[in-house]
């Protein structure tokens, strides 16, 4: 087998870590004492290195839909992919679903190894896993449309929310949807979870109508694992009465995860109307960002 | 030389192409994009999904971009081809950091002199607009943040003649601020550096329209002159010319209001004094400060009845009938008066002598423009792709023996530390710029300089291949555009 280079890294002017390796794309912001915040830029790195090229290995296997007994799979993030979309099996899913997130928790969970370090986030091209320890927090844009970043309102994350991860889904983002929500942003324990019930929850966002076009997964991406499916392409102008009612079968979904515990909260938008469930963060804060105060609509650390 | 060949993955079946730049080896089909989207299938080849810019010197301008190769001019082997391309950084890639070598290191001879030319897009973090606009209406006050999208993403500095300044970005805005801001002034910069316009707004200032070489719309007005001169400056230039047709002139400006009778230039005339008085303080005779407060009126002042600067008319020097022409400083505003009887100001049709010369004072205006420059830092890593010793290059650029481009523009290097340039942005081609999601820049950046200096600074010429064989190689999938007939051709200096 051929021998990978290790992931690029580069410190931000900010600070912040850029560590990427062919489609991943980790910013990763550390806080703490001088020496955790230069003992966990290493650990985050050694983290990643080898993960790609395993995570690769292991493709047919992760691309295929789980059903019947979970399979085995070798390498720790691949385990937690499994793991995360398990439950989920009542709906079709494979644990290409929760890729990035268990990418995003995997470089974590070694930061968060690191002793002194106060809080941390790694945000990986939008799925995102934060450690925070008592005291620290974290706000996060919630996206009304993964391709406007910026927009829509903002989750106040504390370290007793228990919440470690957040996930975006949506058929405008960077993996398919079967569904047609513009964005489903997931709250969860974990942020392999976040990602797979976000994935899960943008698919059930969804109708019939001539003017949302699709096209079968493979015509697009050859290897893709929803082969056999039509992924959105494109939405047009839905009527009213059709964008409530898919944002109420997401919501369903929705509430069915938070009910079992497997996430904290959700946000969906769809064509500028949105839903929220779940925990106090998202709930109180999920207005649209018109209704906030002067600079809600920023996201960052603070 | 390096085998870049693997770079753009193997052909398969139904036009499929297969990238294994990393061990995904997605297999992407026609019109699609890698997992990553940095590598896309175009027509069955794997590019990257900006195309390379090819600059050829020899297309006259305003023919249309034709494909490097084709059928007429079909590569003859030769060291260069025959007409002199510039491999320019758009699109070329870069890697991040560039521990790397440059995407490309290109030889070829420009003049009989052997020359390297690395070729490279760098992330500029450290990156920043410099807007000039041609107006004299008020802005904003100097330090005024300038906002788009609610988000502050520069400031107003200096007044220059004729023209207000703008800071736009800059790294405290991109990355300093909130993920928000930084994202906004990132979008504002690279549409602004593609050429686009957008509007800004200054509080307890004006709302703007910018656009690199398009006039400012400022409040909804597009500019379309820019002033002569301040308002004594106008006097003086004109003060021949009214002499004789009238009898007093004020030129309205923000900064200095000038009155003809009591100038140098009317007393030179032996013009007799006619009692008028501006408001405003007396700076020296005939030349006034602060006649009014910055606006969008007249002249840049908040004047838009120039009656009510004039302060008093004295009864023992004034007379019956006398003639005063009012002015702004770009002759857009005018009005002509007559005393009447009670030595009261009238306004009465402008005779035409004095019409000509109002009309030559906006003749005399230039057309008001935005211009940008692009201001950024080739900074450290950056410069690790170019050689092996990064300091080396930026001695050279420094002592002037490597020529700096953007895209084939000609750069302005700051004298000091580090390699921090300057270039406009209307001499770079379209599309040069991108960003990241940092949020940065990227721009392309091209050193050239002789191939013996490029190995004598530990350069990787190991990596460097022929202008010929990159042509031959990513010919197909760049494009050729005409070289900007007022750039200078990027030789290597002496
Ligand atoms: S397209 Fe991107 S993700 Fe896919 S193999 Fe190439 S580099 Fe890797």
């Amino acid at each position: 087998m051929t021998d990978w280079p290790p992931p690029q890294r580069c410190l931000l002017p900010d600070g912040r870590l850029h560590l990427s390796d062919g489609p991943i794309d980790l910013v990763i912001g550390l806080e703490g004492t001088r020496p955790a915040i230069q003992s966990a830029r290493e650990a985050a790195f050694r983290a990643l290195c080898g993960v790609l090229p395993a995570l690769a290995a292991e493709l047919p296997l992760l691309r295929s839909p789980l059903l019947g007994r979970p399979p085995e799979a070798k390498h720790p993030v691949a385990c937690r992919m499994v793991e995360a979309c398990w439950p989920l099996r009542a709906s079709f899913i494979t644990p290409m679903a929760a890729v990035a997130g268990a990418v995003a928790e995997h470089v974590l969970a070694a930061i968060a190894a690191v002793p002194g370090v106060s809080a941390a986030h790694v945000n990986n091209g939008g799925d995102i896993a934060v450690h925070l320890t008592p005291g620290a927090s974290l706000r996060v844009g919630l996206a009304e449309r993964p391709d406007r970043p910026g927009l829509g309102p903002v989750a106040h994350l504390r370290a007793e929310d228990g919440v470690g991860g957040v996930a975006t889904s949506g058929w405008r983002g960077r993996s398919f949807s079967l569904g047609i929500a513009d964005a489903v942003t997931v709250l969860a324990p974990r942020a392999a979870e976040a990602d797979a019930a976000a994935t899960l929850i943008a698919n059930a966002v969804n109708a019939e109508h001539p003017a949302i076009l699709r096209r079968p997964a493979e015509e697009l991406d050859p290897d893709t694992d929803l082969a056999g499916q039509g992924v959105t392409v494109a939405v047009g102008d839905l009527p009213a009465p059709l964008l409530e009612a898919a944002l109420d079968a997401g919501l369903r979904q929705a509430e069915l995860l938070l009910a079992r515990g497997q996430i904290r909260g959700a946000f969906l938008s769809l064509g500028g109307r949105m839903r929220v469930t779940g925990t106090a963060e998202i709930a109180t804060l999920g207005a649209p960002a018109a209704f906030l105060p002067e600079g809600a609509g920023r996201a960052g650390r603070e | 030389m390096v085998d870049r060949t693997s770079l753009f993955g193997a052909a398969e079946a139904d036009g499929i192409v297969r990238c294994d730049a990393c061990p995904v080896l997605c297999r992407i089909r026609p019109g699609r994009a890698g997992a990553c989207s940095r590598y896309a299938n175009e027509e069955g080849r794997l590019v990257r999904t900006d195309p390379l810019v090819l600059l050829t010197s020899a297309v006259e301008e305003g023919r249309p971009v034709v494909p490097f190769l084709d059928a007429a001019q079909e590569w003859s082997g030769e060291v260069t081809p025959a007409e002199p391309v510039f491999v320019t950084a758009i699109g070329a890639g870069t890697t991040y950091p560039d521990y790397k070598p440059a995407p490309f290191i290109v030889g070829s001879r420009h003049h009989g002199v052997d020359t390297v030319t690395v070729v490279t897009e760098g992330i500029f973090s450290y990156c920043g607009l410099k807007v000039k606009i041609d107006t004299d209406r008020h802005l904003g006050p100097e330090c005024a943040p300038v906002m788009h999208e609610g988000e502050q993403i520069g400031h107003v500095t200096t007044a220059e003649y004729g023209s207000q300044m703008l800071s736009l970005g800059g790294v405290r805005h991109l990355t300093g601020g909130s993920k928000r801001e930084g994202s906004v002034t990132c979008a504002a910069m690279l549409a602004l550096c593609r050429k686009e316009a957008i509007e800004v707004t200054i509080p307890d200032g004006a709302r703007l329209s910018i656009q690199a070489g398009a006039a400012p719309v400022v409040n909804g007005v597009r500019e379309t002159r820019m002033r002569v001169g301040c308002g004594s400056a106008a006097i003086g230039i004109f003060a021949q010319q009214f002499f004789g047709h009238v009898d007093e002139v004020v030129v309205l400006d923000d900064h200095i209001t000038g009155v003809l009778s009591e100038h140098q230039a009317g007393k030179c005339l032996s013009m007799r004094p006619t009692g008028l008085r501006v408001r405003g303080r007396r700076s020296t005779p005939g030349r006034y400060f602060q006649v009014a407060h910055p606006g969008t009126g007249w002249g840049g002042t908040d004047i838009t009845d120039p009656l009510t600067v004039l302060e008093s008319i004295d009864p023992k020097l004034a007379w019956p009938g006398m003639r005063v022409l009012m002015t702004s400083t770009t002759g857009e505003d005018a009005l002509y008066l007559e005393l009447d009887d009670a030595l009261r100001p009238i306004p009465a049709p402008m005779p035409e002598a004095v019409r000509r010369t109002v009309a030559r004072i906006g003749e005399n205006c230039e057309p008001a423009m935005t211009s940008i420059l692009f201001m950024a830092g080739a900074g450290g890593s950056l410069r690790a792709g170019v050689t092996e010793n990064p300091i080396l290059l930026t001695r050279r650029v420094q002592a002037g023996e490597v020529r700096v481009t953007m895209g084939g523009a000609p750069c302005y290097l700051y004298p000091g530390g580090g390699i921090t340039l300057m270039a406009d942005i209307l001499r770079i081609p379209d599309k040069a710029f991108g960003y990241v999601p940092t949020p940065a820049l990227v721009a392309p950046i091209e050193f050239t300089l002789r191939a013996d200096l490029y190995a004598a600074l530990g350069g990787h010429v190991e990596h460097a291949i022929a202008l010929s064989a990159l042509i031959e190689r990513h010919g197909a999938e760049s494009l050729a555009a005409p070289w900007m007939s007022a750039n200078p051709w990027p030789d290597a200096p002496g």
